[in-house]
């Protein structure tokens, strides 16, 4: 149903056939230039035409991504956007509906929006820029920025806890979460190819670099030198291993996720926590989510895919068991059980 | 009772031989009748019921529930009180009627709360049972009220309604619950005797309602019977009433409240402009019956959200409208509070939505299930920014069909959301309705843009103007060549690009502000009733149209210089408004708030209105607004 064929023959999309005439406007050396370009070299690669596709957007540096995109778009509201995307796509089944939005967008103004987008497990796609700063509103704390964080708004340090995004998603019940990091290409390529193929709410964090309010915040991991080390690439069915060596790995003792290295102290890669992305209970995931460096690699990849139950084909299933037994009749519907006449 | 025309030997209304009365009938013009009891009492249930049957008898009838916030307060209390009214009569009528003159109680509190509604000399009819110690005090009495002599001036009838349905069910095996809940049934069979209504109606409900439990089908069918029969055999009640049937209109008729009429009147909307129906709601009380009503109607490809919350509700409506559909959604006044913001996206997107306000008491939580009219300039005004749109009220149960066809209508005309204004008088009375022939309906023509060959080799503009609406195009998604973006920011007309340029915000305020305006070409002449000068003009808008009509017409048949004008459009008003209001030397502007039409009738025509204003989550009493009209008279 929400499967979208190209409509002839396969048409072969270059990136630049998602790029719209305007400038873009993100200031140079952002981030956010990566994820677009990687963003329309995914739909270029997945060949739905962009008259097919609908970039939906809330309100912050982030959410100006439609702008950019040669689909249809819209520009909403401060947090807003799963809802209007939520309208949308029950409406629309037919076009495929992308979402952009932001750490302050999605886990602040919009927390209620982004929790039942998974609840429900609408067929969008969740690109969530996470540079845990307030950029377009210049340089407020974030709900993803760390305890004690220095800001403008915190001129002594935050005293709030953070969010982990991934963490909030599952514990919303979501059936797709991944997580990528705005320079990796490669990395965001695969994650968008599964999110643009998986049906029901994909959501994609997106480690994005503010390199005028926040730079840097993500270096320990974005950086080459730092990624092998830092990072664990999560795939399914195979064990966890990291490092630039591929010498460390993970192993779950109990409940509790456990750095090892291999070869010490008898330690193999049978010993390893493998990946399981398809496990129905989420219990396992959400160790994962909560994996941060320095004390762990932070898992890069698909952490979760499931099948379930998706909302816009929910209604419209209903919509359409009904209308094959019942005909629309508004003469009848007006009148209503009860009538009389005057003559 | 009003006005006794004759009084005739028993009446041969048809009713079924085991239903034949022997005692005499007096024909009366209309009737008030309020019954009153606890939440659980069934007091809709009943009143609902007595109102169908008095339409199937052919009287006009209007009813107005008035029930309390609480679902199922602790029984006996007077936080527990819920009330029905119905008015049915032998001629035209515009209200549910400010007095009763028979008031049902089914407990002490019932009668606590509703003694004042009562019509002085008026038939009280008590469920004598249920003035226990216990209620009494519960109810705040110290006496009881049916003995102390205290109710003199009222006809006093004391029925044992709980004895007399357990009297009924002896021997049927139901549990002592079971028996308390028929009891209603007991006091509608009175009712029924009382007013000659046709029995066959109530048992066929009961048929039904009961069909797959036939003990307690028996028994509701046995205690009706009880009533009826009680009326019949009881020295209490010496004659029936009559209500000859109404010199109503031709036409097929059924009984219809606020709520039902503007999901009717969405899903004709959508049905007429060939669009898809999509409506939002967020449960809240008074609108949340919307939201079922549209639930149901699957076959006709509606769309459903219960939405997470007000905003989510609005915006989810906004995404429809992107998507090429008729996107609605639904609240109550704290509702649209929290969907301003998003309203004023829609507004700047030029995407059609109507947003429903069935308004109740406020402010914050305020009075939830009473009435009142005090978002008008909430509607008009509360966005930020220059954020116009056009507002439309309905003045009644059976206009609500009409109003919400036509903020759809327009809507879609205009590129504009529309705010529909009703209320909880509306929402929830009802009311006969002439039934109107779909083919009579008019079509909605729609602005959809299908086809890149639209703009010719030149560039897609979604906002290049429809020369008299000012409308945009509306660009059909997943059209090859016709990706655009919208957005709230503001844009440069024509290509719709983001723009900061001053001189062009400037223009585009302007535009969408003339948009509105040119909504004036929509509306016929301000239709007055009476004579187009005079003493006073009476001018109304929303529910207290009825009691304005009933006043106005009272007072005229006095030979007095009174008129009415009413306004359906609130944004922008009429464009002869002025030139009706020129032709009295008072004007008189009713409303259930603290003067709200009044400020934009001062304002925008430098009239010296007057207020009219009540403020007490009830309709405006016909007693109360006459002498407030009397009041600008010359003496």
């Amino acid at each position: 149903m929400s499967t979208l064929a190209p409509e002839t023959a396969p048409i072969a999309y270059k990136a630049k056939d998602f790029s719209s005439d305007q400038d873009v406007r993100w200031c140079p050396g952002c981030g956010d230039y990566s994820i677009l370009a990687n963003v329309q070299r995914a739909l270029a690669k997945q060949g739905v035409p962009p008259h097919q596709i609908a970039t939906v957007a809330g309100i912050g540096c982030s959410s100006r991504f439609p702008y950019y995109m040669a689909t249809y778009g819209f520009h909403g509201i401060h947090g807003r956007a799963p809802a209007i995307a939520t309208g949308l796509k029950v409406v629309r089944p037919d076009l495929q509906v992308w979402m952009a939005t932001g750490d302050g967008d999605s886990l602040s103004i919009g927390g209620n929006h982004f929790i039942h987008l998974f609840r429900r497990n609408v067929d969008i796609k969740v690109l969530l820029f996470n540079n845990r700063i307030y950029g377009l509103t210049k340089g407020q704390y974030s709900p993803t920025s760390e305890l004690g964080k220095k800001t403008k708004s915190s001129p002594f340090g935050t005293v709030e806890t953070p969010f982990r995004a991934v963490s909030l998603a599952i514990g919303a019940e979501a059936s797709f979460v991944a997580r990528c990091i705005d320079v990796d290409a490669k990395g965001s390529a695969d994650v968008f190819a599964a999110a643009a193929a998986h049906v029901g709410t994909a959501f994609v964090e997106i480690l994005q670099n503010c390199n005028i309010f926040n730079d840097g915040a993500w270096e320990h991991l974005a950086a080459k030198e730092n990624r092998s080390d830092h990072t664990l690439m999560l795939e399914h069915g195979k064990p966890m291993v990291f490092g630039a060596a591929r010498d460390k790995g993970i192993k779950l003792v109990g409940l509790r996720p456990t750095v090892v290295k291999i070869g010490a102290d008898g330690v193999t890669e049978a010993d390893l926590w493998v990946h399981d992305a398809h496990d129905e209970d989420p219990t396992r995931t959400f160790l994962l989510s909560r994996m941060e460096w320095p004390e762990f690699p932070v898992p890069i990849g698909l952490f979760r895919a499931v099948t379930r139950p998706v909302y816009d084909q929910l209604v419209n299933a209903q919509v359409e068991a009904v209308q094959r037994t019942k005909k629309p009749d508004l003469q009848r519907l007006l009148d209503g059980s009860k009538t009389w006449t005057v003559a | 009772m009003s006005e006794q025309l004759h009084t005739s030997a028993p009446a041969p209304h048809g009713a079924p031989i085991a239903f034949r009365s022997t005692k005499p009938s007096e024909t009366l013009t209309d009737v008030v009748i309020r019954f009153a009891g606890d939440s659980g009492d069934g007091i809709q249930l009943t009143g609902t019921q007595f109102t169908q049957a008095s339409a199937l008898a052919g009287n006009d009838t209007a009813t107005f529930p008035d029930f309390p916030a609480e679902i199922r307060a602790p029984a006996g209390t007077l936080a527990g009180v819920s009330g029905f009214q119905l008015h049915f009569a032998s001629s035209d009528i515009f209200t549910p009627g400010d007095l009763c003159d028979v008031l049902v109680v089914m407990n002490p509190a019932a009668l606590a709360s509703n003694q004042k509604w009562l019509k002085e000399h008026g038939m009280l009819i008590a469920n004598a049972d249920a003035f226990t110690a216990k209620n009494l005090k519960m109810a705040g009495y110290e006496r009881n009220p049916l003995d102390d002599g205290s109710l003199a001036d009222w006809q006093v009838f004391r029925v044992d309604l709980a004895r007399l349905t357990n009297d009924a069910l002896i021997g049927m095996g139901l549990s002592a619950k079971e028996v308390e809940r028929c009891k209603n049934y007991f006091a509608l069979g009175l009712v029924f005797w009382l007013y000659e209504r046709q029995p066959q109606l109530v048992e066929d409900d009961i048929e039904k309602k009961f069909a797959s439990k036939p003990l307690l089908k028996d028994a509701n069918i046995k205690v009706f019977r009880a009533g009826w029969d009680y009326g019949e055999n009881t020295d209490q009640f010496r004659v029936r009433y009559h209500v000859p049937a109404a010199k109503i209109a031709p036409g097929k008729y059924r009984s219809l409240t606020g709520n039902e009429g503007v999901a009717l009147g969405f899903v004709a909307a959508a049905q007429k402009a060939g669009l898809g129906l999509y409506y939002s709601g967020y449960p809240i009380t008074p609108a949340s019956d919307v939201l079922h009503q549209l639930s149901l109607y699957k076959e006709f490809g509606v769309r459903t959200m219960q939405a997470e919350d007000e905003i989510a509700a609005v915006c989810s409506a906004i995404g429809a409208s992107f998507g090429n559909w008729l996107a609605i959604t639904g609240t109550s006044g704290p509702g649209v509070c929290l969907k301003a913001e998003a309203i004023g996206l829609a507004v700047m997107t030029e995407l059609p939505l109507v947003i429903l306000d069935v308004q109740r008491g406020g402010p914050s939580t305020g009075l939830p299930t009473k009435t009142e009219q005090a978002d008008l300039l909430q509607a008009i005004y509360g966005r930020n920014g220059e954020c116009p749109l056009p507002v439309i009220a309905a003045r009644s149960p059976a206009d609500s069909f009409e109003c919400a066809f036509e903020a759809c209508r327009v809507a879609l005309k205009y590129m504009v959301p529309v705010i529909l204004l009703t209320d909880g008088s509306i929402a929830n009375g009802a009311e006969p309705w002439r039934i109107p022939n779909v083919d009579d309906l008019p079509p909605i023509p729609v602005r959809l843009v299908k086809d890149r060959a639209h703009f010719g080799d030149g560039p897609v503009l979604p906002y290049q103007r429809e020369a008299v609406t000012l409308a945009r195009p509306w660009l059909y998604l997943g059209t090859p060549g016709l990706e655009h973006r919208l957005g709230g920011i503001e844009k440069w007309d024509s290509t719709g690009h983001i723009s900061y340029d001053a001189a062009n915000h400037h223009h585009m305020v302007k535009t969408r502000q003339a948009k509105v305006d040119a909504v004036t070409q929509e509306m016929p002449p301000t239709e007055v009733i009476g004579d187009r000068t005079g003493d006073v003009l009476v001018l109304s808008w929303g529910s207290p149209w009825g009691a304005c009509v009933t006043a106005v017409q009272t007072l005229r048949a006095q030979g007095r210089a009174v008129s009415h004008a009413h306004v359906r459009w609130l944004n922008p008003l009429p464009p002869d408004l002025g030139a009706v209001l020129a032709g009295f030397r008072r004007v008189l502007v009713p409303e259930i708030n603290n003067g709200q039409l009044i400020k934009l009738v001062r304002a925008t025509y430098l009239v010296d209105a007057q207020g009219f204003n009540r403020i007490n989550g009830q309709p405006i009493s016909v007693a109360e607004l006459t002498d407030a009209i009397l009041d600008q008279l010359p003496h």
